[in-house]
């Protein structure tokens, strides 16, 4: 049996207000009051898909000492068009570079694909689980619809053949050139065809007829599936494909419109993360990937369901949540603005390319050292101890300390400092395993930072550089009182 | 053994520009400032210097890179000069480079000259620093006053004072700060400032505000050191002879910001500096003995916290004697009589030795309006870098023998 081994998911803690997003534009669009129902997630500053996969694929293998054989990874956002991004997953999360990784995109349907993939490579004997990620953070135009109806997330699975919750029924997929959108090489934003064409050529014609094709050659009857997650790209389009096919209404999963937006090529695999959540012993999950065609995929839930440790997943990104009703912090974070920086924003040195790879394991991995004497951790690591009383001279074991439980040592926030949301905060974080470090705080609330409040490191943008195209990634802590996360 | 610097080396004349944001000058322009007072002070010729320390920190605006604008610019007779930088703890670090070459016998008269121009980046606040290849891809991007805030969170969580009381006494601090520099003809800032209106003022880095932070300034500063002998032979009178006591760095060494130690309510490299020159001076309750001091006040907790680290206040007992007015002109033994670098300003480079020309002034009774009675021993204390990684440079001055 292969399957389904884990899953996780994040969701950034910030929910734009759509209403207020709305009326900004109701001089222009009054239309666009017609969306302005709930809210949808919202990236910060410093997210983008892959920050988004790492904490899925985090929360994905929290507690498990698993081998992995692959790291794939989905999106129609991947910040590198040539820098393997899945290679960067795989080394935020510290994994031995014997790990094969792959990006997949260019369609909504890249998440589905790449746990497609996943399962054929489990499928083929290949050693190890496979880790599976879908991630997108679409930009949308100012006033659109899109702006509104989007949303940004991630959801992973670990995919293997023991310790199965979920065994892999099979895929079925369909590839049509129906371009209902499209986004060409080097732009910015989607363009967009009319909605109406989309429901009745696409979902009330080919897209029904291809699933009951993929149910059948899956012997899936309709009647038995009991969760059924279709990745539509607007709300209230799975209903009638589920009806056309003779699937039951309450089997039909809440595409989390209202509550996290259309989150792209990571729709079908946060969907199907939710359904796991409260899936029982034998119930039938069929989740569908669309986008110039379609994945469809379906599982049977296993007994070992019930042995899975509690995890972050859907559920509890939604419960960490921070409303925004600042419209102008959401078109900032998009850069669908042009902003006043400051002169301080222009100072942007290039990034030592040789320097960043010497020192990956520590700038991507949050690896520091051991010393082999006195066991002091400390970050980073060096050829000499920094305990004071120790200062042994020996190359150190490597130490990871990203998962690491750390308090906040000292802190500002200084509205000096150029940041793309100021105030700057920052402070020294130290580990209750011994290391500390002065980092970025990230995820804060105004006036609730304080001395011995508890973070968890995440991975995030440090900064941009925009002249030469250049993301640099490393790690920030985040407090946890806002942070309510394992 | 070593035997320490202790009254090997005489200052034969200083000078210093007025420090303010000289949008008439640049850097050459403000170093000829400094070095024409300071030679007419020594009564000696430029040809006389046989080496020079030239002190700038922020090469990437206005100064440029090596020692090559002081001498061109003040046209040294094809002399040694060696550009040092060592944080905002440059000026100390040029004037100990000068020290050591006299007590060395390297040569008969040295040099030091500080100079900073920071009014040529287009921005109030200090400009940023080129950090090298790797701080970028890991450190946040602080400012200096949020790093020093970080001090204020360490010490209010230590001390478990209320930051309304932590706030009235930074003001206390500032406040008596611009009271002094009023008397100073040569400061950025001379103007009196009510407590009120600095705990009022815009927030800058979290609890400092604007009035926690000190000037950010244009200007240059500079000594001629000798020997006691040579001095004498020059023509000083011995009465009149102000010699190094003292002349100590302390560098952090990666334990504060990566060993979970340090608290960080106090600034480790200043006490270790601190005993090590009371030492040198023969210091033993400097309580007692300094009779003024001039100290990095870069930001009011930083001067707060140096009040501790110099074994003048007990630990947690600054803000008392703040708002005693241990430290005012009127004071026991007042701090920043010149106004500090929250009023005369801090152009990086020169501040260490616009620390020493206020205490040469003060020794030598020529500081006017602001002049103390009998000073014996005078204290500057010079921090560059983080709270977590520093340079500190503490000299201490005082009469021959």
């Amino acid at each position: 049996m292969i399957g389904i081994t884990s899953f996780g998911a994040y969701i950034p803690r910030g929910r734009l207000n759509r209403a207020v997003a709305a009326k900004t534009h109701a001089w222009s669009s009054p239309g666009l009051m017609a969306q302005a129902r709930g809210e949808r997630a919202m990236a910060n500053w410093d997210e983008d898909s892959l920050t988004m996969a790492v904490e899925a694929a985090r929360h994905t293998l929290a507690g498990r000492k698993i081998d992995l054989g692959a790291v794939y990874l989905g999106s129609t956002t991947h910040p590198f068009d040539d820098r393997q991004n899945a290679g960067v997953v795989a080394a935020a999360l510290d994994l031995p570079e014997t790990v094969a990784t792959a990006d997949f995109a260019g369609s909504l349907k890249a998440g589905t694909a790449a746990l497609i993939a996943a399962l054929d490579r489990v499928g083929a004997g290949q050693a190890g689980e496979v880790l599976a990620v879908a991630a997108d953070r679409r930009r949308a135009r100012a006033a659109s619809v899109q702006e509104l109806m989007y949303g940004d997330a991630a959801a992973a699975f670990t995919l293997g053949s023991s310790d199965v919750i979920a065994e892999y029924l099979g895929s079925h997929s369909v590839s049509t050139d129906f371009v209902d959108h499209y986004r060409a090489a080097g732009q910015p934003f989607d363009y967009q065809w009319e909605e109406r064409w989309l429901r009745d050529e696409a979902f009330q014609k080919w897209l029904p007829e291809a699933i009951r094709d993929g149910l059948a050659r899956l012997g899936v009857a309709a009647g038995s599936v009991d969760q059924f997650m279709l990745a539509e790209p607007a709300p209230r389009l799975a209903a009638g494909v589920a009806r056309r096919l003779g699937i039951a209404d309450d089997a039909v999963a809440d595409g989390l419109h209202g509550t996290v937006g259309q989150t792209g090529a990571a729709h079908a695999s946060l969907m199907l993360a939710a359904a796991l959540e409260n899936a029982k012993p034998g119930q039938t999950l069929v989740v569908v990937g669309f986008g110039q065609g379609c994945d469809v995929l379906a599982f049977r839930v296993t007994p070992a369901i019930s042995q899975l440790a509690p995890r972050t997943a859907v559920a509890a990104c939604l419960a960490r949540r921070k409303e925004e009703k600042d419209y102008a912090r959401f078109q900032a974070f998009n850069d669908v603005v042009t902003l006043e920086k400051g002169l301080r924003a222009e100072a942007n040195p290039q990034t030592a390319l040789s320097a960043m790879y010497r020192n990956r394991r520590m700038l991507l991995g949050l690896v520091g050292g051991r010393c082999r004497k006195c066991g002091t951790p400390q970050f980073p690591a060096a050829l000499r101890c920094v305990n004071p009383g120790c200062h042994h001279a020996e190359e150190m074991d490597p130490y990871r300390f990203a998962d690491e439980p750390a308090r906040i040592k000292t802190w500002s926030c200084d509205w000096l400092t150029y940041t793309p949301e100021p105030p700057a905060h920052y402070g020294m974080i130290e580990f209750e395993c011994g290391g500390r470090f002065m980092a970025d705080i990230t995820d804060w609330d105004l006036g609730q930072v304080s001395v011995g409040q508890s973070v968890r490191m995440v991975f995030r943008v440090r900064g941009r550089d925009p002249q030469r195209g250049m993301i640099r990634y490393f790690w920030k802590a985040a407090p946890l009182a806002t942070a309510r996360e394992a | 053994m070593a035997e320490g610097i202790r009254d090997k080396v005489a200052i034969l004349g200083m000078g210093c520009s007025r420090f303010g944001e000289r949008w008439d000058m640049g850097a050459e322009e403000l170093m000829e400032e400094a070095f024409s007072e300071a030679l007419a002070d020594a009564g000696i010729e430029p040809r006389q210097i046989g080496a020079a320390w030239l002190g700038s920190c922020m090469d990437e605006v206005n100064i440029g890179k090596s020692a090559t604008p002081a001498s061109v610019a003040l046209r040294l007779d094809n002399i040694p000069v060696t550009r040092v930088e060592n944080y905002c703890a440059t000026g100390t670090e040029a004037f100990r480079g000068a020290v050591y070459a006299v007590a060395a016998g390297a040569c008969d008269i040295a040099l030091a000259i500080g100079v900073e121009k920071l009014k040529d980046t287009g921005y109030g606040g200090l400009p940023g620093l080129e950090i090298g290849s790797m701080p970028p891809l890991w450190w946040p991007n602080m400012s200096a006053p949020g790093v020093f805030a970080q001090v204020a969170s360490a010490y209010m969580e230590r001390y478990k004072v209320p930051r309304d009381t932590l706030k009235r006494a930074l003001a206390e601090i500032s406040a008596k700060s611009h009271v002094n520099g009023v008397k100073n003809p040569k400061a950025h800032l001379r103007k009196p400032v009510s407590c009120d209106a600095i705990m009022g003022a815009p927030m800058i880095a979290e609890p400092l505000g604007l009035f926690d932070c000190c000037g950010v300034s244009d200007g240059s500063a500079c000594a001629i050191v000798t020997t006691p002998e040579i001095a004498r032979s020059l023509g000083k009178h011995p009465d009149q002879l102000v010699t190094v006591k003292a002349l100590q760095l302390a560098l952090s060494n990666g334990a504060e910001g990566g060993y979970n130690d340090w608290d960080g309510s106090y600034i480790l490299t200043t006490r270790k500096a601190a005993q090590r020159a009371y030492a040198e001076a023969g210091i033993k309750k400097p309580r007692e003995e300094l009779s003024m001091f001039e100290v990095h006040d870069c930001f009011s907790i930083t001067e707060l916290v140096t009040m501790e680290d110099l074994g003048l206040s007990e630990d947690g007992g600054a803000v008392k004697d703040v708002m005693d007015g241990f430290y005012n002109a009127d004071g026991k033994i007042p701090c920043q009589i010149d106004g500090g670098l929250k009023c005369f300003g801090h152009p990086i480079g020169a501040s260490g030795i616009r620390m020493i020309y206020e205490m040469y002034l003060q020794l030598q009774g020529r500081a006017g309006e602001r002049q103390l009675q009998d000073p014996r021993y005078g204290l500057t204390h010079n921090l560059g870098g983080f709270p977590h990684q520093n340079v500190v440079g503490i000299s201490i001055v005082g009469h021959y023998r």
